[in-house]
């Protein structure tokens, strides 16, 4: 639906070289880096707020490259929102509603419509500047799908909230790309893009490192730079259990049943685990940890940040361990080791 | 900076009171400097005697056309400078750096200077004059004219106050408008202009009050018909200070009723920003 032919930018000291991917409709695609690997440079070119040096973006193979901001039919919601200080929420939200060929009565019952499903309805008399951080990013979300966009752009729409509304916003997201809406993320978050993207492209120093569903993205990442960025070698996809009884909460990645300490509900989700919170040991532990598994070592590699064991468990697990220790312990591919995690070292994020 | 280093701050303040004390009375002859012949006017002046004054036929004529000169300046080339400003504060082009100077020189130079060179421009066997003249319009002696020196010598104050205005407006804003499909007139009208309007109001009532207030360059292209400052310079040339005072007191008085409500306007722009 979207797709973006070998975007290039020059902004001074920073270059964006060579973009390119391609994101299907109803597709929920997380753009992932740290900050100053032109994310932001990447959303305001596709934008038109840039123009770009080279390459094409072609929107529903309408060739988007040259268009005027106005008429490119991708929605934009900045990072701090950028709602109008001088009107009201209501407002706001109608502003791209204007000179559509709709009557007034349309457009009321277009952000009425609007306010609804982004639960905004009692804000619509307020002014931005007595909103709250999510209240402001849901009616700049409303304000965004309002004019329609086929596909809409989120520049860290995350990261300027508080938990709740975190999680609150996360959802709305989900809903929105459920109904179909085709969605870029951008974010520095990897948690984030693990949670909500279907896939996910890495932005390294104005590059795309690689584009990939989550899963593959984590475990077998293309780089050394995306293996250090994202930082997770451990990722399982399941479901959250509660025992109402115990109060114990599960997280089951069939063969392997993990404990874990979380706040979510029961449900499906993804559990990653960093390589480094991975113990290895050749006698069944005596330890608090509450997750112990017994494995066969698959491979033994030596990386720029130690030595990472390589585990059977039933579905594959890395540890991080120094030189010494594989000597020490003796470990050898083959061998049978035991690998011991802390219920609070797995984090477990929803889907 | 921690709360202690501020209190430290102040009583360091206090210690230094000698060379401090001697320059609060330094700031409080200046202050006088400027009370004292504004206050001055108004003693010795009976209210009776202002009204009288205000009732002459002369005198409010005159105070009206000053008003309504001034106003009108305002608005007419308010209309060209606003766009004009947001251009400076938006766009990079070459010499924006001249430009910038040359919106300054009405400033610097003096304002009789001013009115003669604007002689050469609007005087009726002049190109500009005469084309004016054929539509009905007169310079010379007449109220264009008089609006033509007032703007001259206060369009730099709109010009500066709209332009740090809209440099002050975050680009975001017109961009998240475009994004939403917005023209660049209607982001113009509906996004910058707003949010900078309490600059764009401060330096239109500082380009009004300063046109009320001139004298130089309206002296030499219209002596009549007469606004208030030229009737100011003829009494008192004519009849001397006895005659003069009561008008002066009474425009003075307009004036500060103009200023007041430019206060007012800029205190109620900082604490919008603040």
């Amino acid at each position: 639906m979207l797709r973006v032919e070998g975007l290039g930018k020059r902004l001074g000291d920073f270059v964006m070289d060579d973009v390119s991917f391609e994101v299907s409709e109803g597709e929920y695609f997380v753009l992932l880096g740290a900050s100053g690997t032109g994310k932001t440079v990447l959303l305001e070119t596709l934008t038109g707020m840039l123009e770009a040096d080279s390459g094409r973006i072609l929107l529903g193979g309408r060739d988007i490259t040259k268009e005027r901001i106005q008429r490119r039919g991708l929605g934009l919601v900045f990072q701090n929102q950028a709602l109008f200080p001088h009107m009201t929420a209501g407002k706001n939200v109608a502003y791209g509603l204007a000179g559509r060929g709709m009557d007034k009565r349309q457009v009321e019952l277009r952000v009425l419509e609007l306010s609804e499903e982004m639960e905004i309805s009692g804000l619509l008399g307020r002014m931005p500047p007595t909103l709250s951080g999510g209240e402001a990013q849901r009616v700049a979300l409303a304000r965004a799908l309002a004019t329609g966009p086929e596909c809409l752009l989120l520049d860290e729409p995350l990261s300027s909230l508080d938990t709740g509304a975190r999680s609150r916003m996360r959802a709305l997201l989900r809903k929105l790309n459920r109904k179909n809406m085709t969605v870029i993320h951008v974010t520095h978050d990897y948690e984030e893009a693990i949670s909500l993207g279907t896939r996910i492209g890495i932005m390294e120093g104005g590059r795309i490192a690689q584009v990939d569903t989550p899963e593959k993205i984590f475990m077998h990442p293309r780089s050394e730079f995306v293996a250090r960025f994202v930082g997770i070698r451990n990722f399982f996809r399941g479901g959250i259990r509660r025992n109402a009884g115990t109060g114990q909460v599960f997280f089951e990645s069939a063969p392997m049943t993990f404990s874990v300490t979380t706040d979510l509900d029961s449900g499906p989700g993804t559990a990653v685990i960093r390589s480094e919170d991975v113990i290895v040991s050749t006698l069944p532990p005596q330890t608090s940890a509450r997750n112990v598994f017994e494995c066969t070592i698959r491979d033994i590699c030596r990386t720029r940040l130690g030595t990472e064991i390589v585990m059977d468990a039933g579905q594959e697990l890395a540890a991080l361990v120094t030189p010494d220790s594989v000597e020490s312990l003796g470990l050898v591919i083959g061998g049978r080791v035991y690998a011991s995690i802390k219920a609070t070292a797995i984090k477990v994020l929803e889907e | 900076m921690d709360f202690a280093e501020v209190e430290g701050q102040s009583m360091n303040l206090k210690r230094t009171g000698t060379a401090h004390l001697v320059f609060m009375v330094f700031g409080g002859l200046v202050l006088l400097f400027i009370i004292a012949p504004l206050a001055g006017m108004f003693l010795n002046l009976s209210p009776a005697r202002l009204l009288n004054t205000a009732r002459e036929p002369e005198v409010s004529g005159s105070i009206w056309l000053t008003l309504a000169t001034s106003m009108g300046a305002t608005v007419i080339f308010a209309v060209l400078s606003i766009p004009f400003a947001y251009i400076l504060a938006r766009r990079e082009f070459p010499f924006k750096q001249l430009v910038n100077g040359i919106v300054d020189l009405p400033i610097v130079i003096p304002h009789s200077a001013a009115g003669i060179a604007l002689l050469g421009v609007i005087s009726p066997d002049s190109l500009v004059g005469s084309a004016a003249e054929r539509i009905g319009i007169h310079f010379m002696g007449g109220a264009a004219g008089i609006m033509v020196a007032m703007a001259f010598v206060s369009v730099p104050f709109l010009v500066n106050a709209a332009r740090d205005g809209f440099a002050a407006v975050p680009l975001q804003l017109e961009k998240a408008a475009l994004n939403l499909g917005a023209s660049p007139l209607r982001v113009f009208l509906t996004i910058s202009v707003p949010v900078a309007w309490r600059s764009i109001l401060s330096g239109l009532v500082l380009m009004w009050a300063r046109g009320m207030s001139e004298f130089g360059a309206v002296i030499v292209i219209a002596y009549h018909p007469m606004i208030t400052p030229v009737l100011l310079y003829e009494r008192f040339g004519a009849f001397g200070l006895k005659y003069a005072k009561p008008v002066s007191a009474l425009f003075i008085a307009i004036c500060l009723v103009f200023f007041f409500v430019l206060r007012v306007v800029a205190g109620r722009k900082q604490d919008a920003q603040g």
